[in-house]
């Protein structure tokens, strides 16, 4: 139990630092982007939105810093993330809306990747030095193609060129309506098929890699050779392989989250697709410092999240964790 | 220690070989790019011919000098991320390891707190703050990226401090009375070499690929050349879905190449951190030529001799 106290204890702190520098950075800047936006608004959107924005971000109130901190922080744990100058909505309702496109994406995609990824790791460890071990600098390479590119080369290929599947969006706009019924859920799976599969396409090396490495050191283990001598069948030994060679795997996985979320904003641009990424990408093209603000709290506290429930998981997987309570 | 000899992995050999290729081609890339990237007056979307190897893009612009020239502003922006993410995480990493106690606690908390923050979004927030001026300086961009992706570098090098520190000959430099500075970077600095050039790598890597990515999503300067502001232009005016692989292709290409290359490298070494990654790894040739079983066996080390030195024992 310590130990997951200690690594909630540690994402309390990473969420309050992305807060704070949310806070200092657009006062601190140099340059003052906040003033600059504000002179070109003027004139564009309503006085009101202008008082909002200043009220936000601190601008001509001739309060101490501290005390904008206090009202910044107590705005925040009442969900107001501030409005968003484009889209005159409030962020947090903004976000709202969009948020589950990404979730259900990018999550699909982390889930299948990983299994699909450590599956072959384990097999590729395995079979050491046969001739499977040609696949590694593929999958290397694979692995350092960029998300967008192999996004592009997908549609290129599938979908401009073969018509496999749907070039972009996230729903056929013309035929469907949202809302709970099949024609809809459909589309949408359709839809979403081919972003899945550049990512787990580009991002399942890395899992693979990491897990045969892990597999190579662990048959070399005594309790590996244990079993063999005890007779086992092979495949027996190779799952009490796999098992122990898993866990480094699991507790990348937190590290790996991250990585995977700021990979995955680009899909929805390649792709079209709805979501967060888009949103992000729009914002700072809008200079929506607010909106921006609001994603960057929200991908934060989204990947710390899953960051602990990766960690729970690892906890319920390796005992030792349980009784020394340190971590690794 | 050893005397340096040329590594004999061929993963290895070839990273290096594709690393330097990369290097040459930083430093020659202007000089030997056939036209201006930017001149507009070629025939547009052309495919490659003799007179543009790359072809051209929507606009008439000849794609190979566009990527001849791009190298550089990537490479340079990538190297001095790498380069000053590395020392930072040196300076973390090696004085939060060997020090110890309350220093290393909050030196630990700070990397992982910087590990956990998802770096992309950091990026782009702390990019749009940035003035529009300084979006196209390499120095300020490599800070920031720097700034973004230390962590993970200070935190392997800790694990590898804390483990050399109760060493013995640490020990025995601490008795003779060494001064600490000089334990930290004599005795336990050429132990970490290996883990502080796969770190390097790592971080370099990673430069390459949220440098091209901001690049690619428009964010930073879009009429300063490098693969990702390419890959923009291709992206916004739809080339891959009108087929021109010779546009979208080459940049893409390149990235990756880059990354193998770093990645190759960083096996090599992860082979000499560890060696029993290795130890199966006997190529499969080897293993006929000498007469071990065709597939390692568990739990067996096999002990192989080359053809000529088993002739001569």
């Amino acid at each position: 139990m310590k130990l997951l106290l200690r690594r909630l204890g540690l994402y309390l702190i990473t969420a309050w630092v992305a807060i704070t520098a949310n806070f200092l950075l657009p006062r601190l800047m140099p340059g003052n982007p906040i003033e600059q936006l504000i002179a070109k608004l003027q004139g564009r959107v309503t006085p009101q939105m202008i008082r909002a924005i200043k009220l936000q971000f601190g601008q001509g109130l001739n309060q101490p810093l501290i005390v904008q901190y206090g009202h910044y922080m107590s705005g925040l744990f009442h969900g107001q993330l501030g409005e968003s100058i484009t889209l005159s909505q409030p962020v947090s309702q903004v976000l709202g809306g969009e948020i589950w496109w990404t979730i259900g994406l990018i999550g699909t995609a982390a889930v299948l990747s990983f299994l699909i990824g450590t599956t072959l790791g384990v097999i590729f460890g395995w079979r050491r030095g046969s001739r499977l071990d040609a696949v590694i600098p593929g999958a290397t390479f694979l692995q350092s193609l960029p998300y967008y590119f192999l996004g592009t080369l997908l549609i290129m290929f599938f979908a401009a060129k073969m018509h496999w599947f749907p070039i972009e969006g996230a729903y056929d706009t013309g035929a469907q309506t949202p809302g709970w019924n099949w024609g809809y859920i459909l589309s949408v799976l359709r839809y979403s098929q081919l972003p899945i599969i550049s990512i787990v396409l580009s991002s399942l090396a890395g899992w693979m890699l990491g897990m045969r490495n892990m597999m190579v050191t662990t048959i070399s283990e005594d309790f590996v050779l244990m079993a063999v001598a005890k007779g086992l069948p092979r495949r027996k030994v190779m799952w009490h392989a796999a098992r122990n060679a898993v866990l480094p795997s699991v507790a990348n996985l937190a590290l790996t989250i991250g990585f995977l979320v700021s990979g995955s904003l680009l899909v929805e641009q390649v792709f079209n697709y709805p979501g967060v990424g888009n949103l992000l990408v729009n914002a700072v093209g809008n200079e929506d410092y607010p909106l921006l603000q609001g994603i960057f709290l929200l991908v934060t506290f989204t990947v710390l999240g899953a960051n602990f429930l990766a960690d729970a998981l690892y906890y319920l997987l390796d005992p030792r964790t349980r009784v020394s309570g340190q971590s690794q | 220690m050893k005397h340096l000899q040329l590594p004999k992995s061929l993963k290895v050999r070839i990273g290096l070989a594709g690393l330097g290729m990369f290097i040459l081609l930083t430093i020659i890339g202007p000089w030997i790019a056939p036209y201006d990237p930017n001149y507009t007056g070629f025939a547009q979307n052309a495919s490659p011919s003799w007179n543009h190897l790359l072809g051209t893009t929507i606009q008439g612009q000849d794609v190979l000098s566009q990527l001849l020239i791009g190298c550089r502003s990537t490479m340079v922006v990538s190297f001095i991320a790498g380069f000053l993410a590395t020392i930072i995480s040196i300076v973390i990493g090696v004085a939060s390891g060997y020090v110890g106690g309350k220093a290393d606690e909050g030196l630990s908390v700070l990397s992982n707190v910087f590990l956990a923050i998802p770096g992309l979004p950091l990026l782009i927030v702390l990019n749009s703050y940035l003035p529009a001026g300084q979006q196209t300086n390499p120095l300020v961009i490599g800070s920031v990226i720097a700034l973004t992706g230390w962590a993970w570098g200070a935190r392997v090098l800790r694990a590898q401090t804390l483990s050399l520190r109760d060493r013995d000959f640490v020990e025995a430099a601490r008795i003779i009375g060494e001064k600490r500075v000089r334990i930290m970077f004599g005795e336990i600095g050429p132990n970490l070499l290996p883990i502080l050039t796969s770190s390097l790598l790592f971080t370099i890597l990673y430069a390459v690929g949220v440098y091209t990515t901001l690049a690619f999503l428009g964010l930073t300067n879009v009429s300063t050349w490098n693969w990702g502001t390419m890959l923009y232009w291709a992206q916004s005016n739809n080339a891959g879905l009108a087929g021109e692989w010779w546009w979208v292709g080459p940049p893409g290409i390149m990235i990756a190449l880059i990354g193998t290359s770093l990645a190759l490298i960083n096996f090599g070494i992860d082979e000499f951190i560890n060696p029993r990654l290795r130890a199966g790894g006997v190529s499969a040739k080897l293993r006929r030529a000498s007469g071990a079983p065709r597939r390692p066996r568990l739990g067996l080390t096999p002990v192989l001799h080359k053809s000529t030195e088993a002739g001569s024992r």
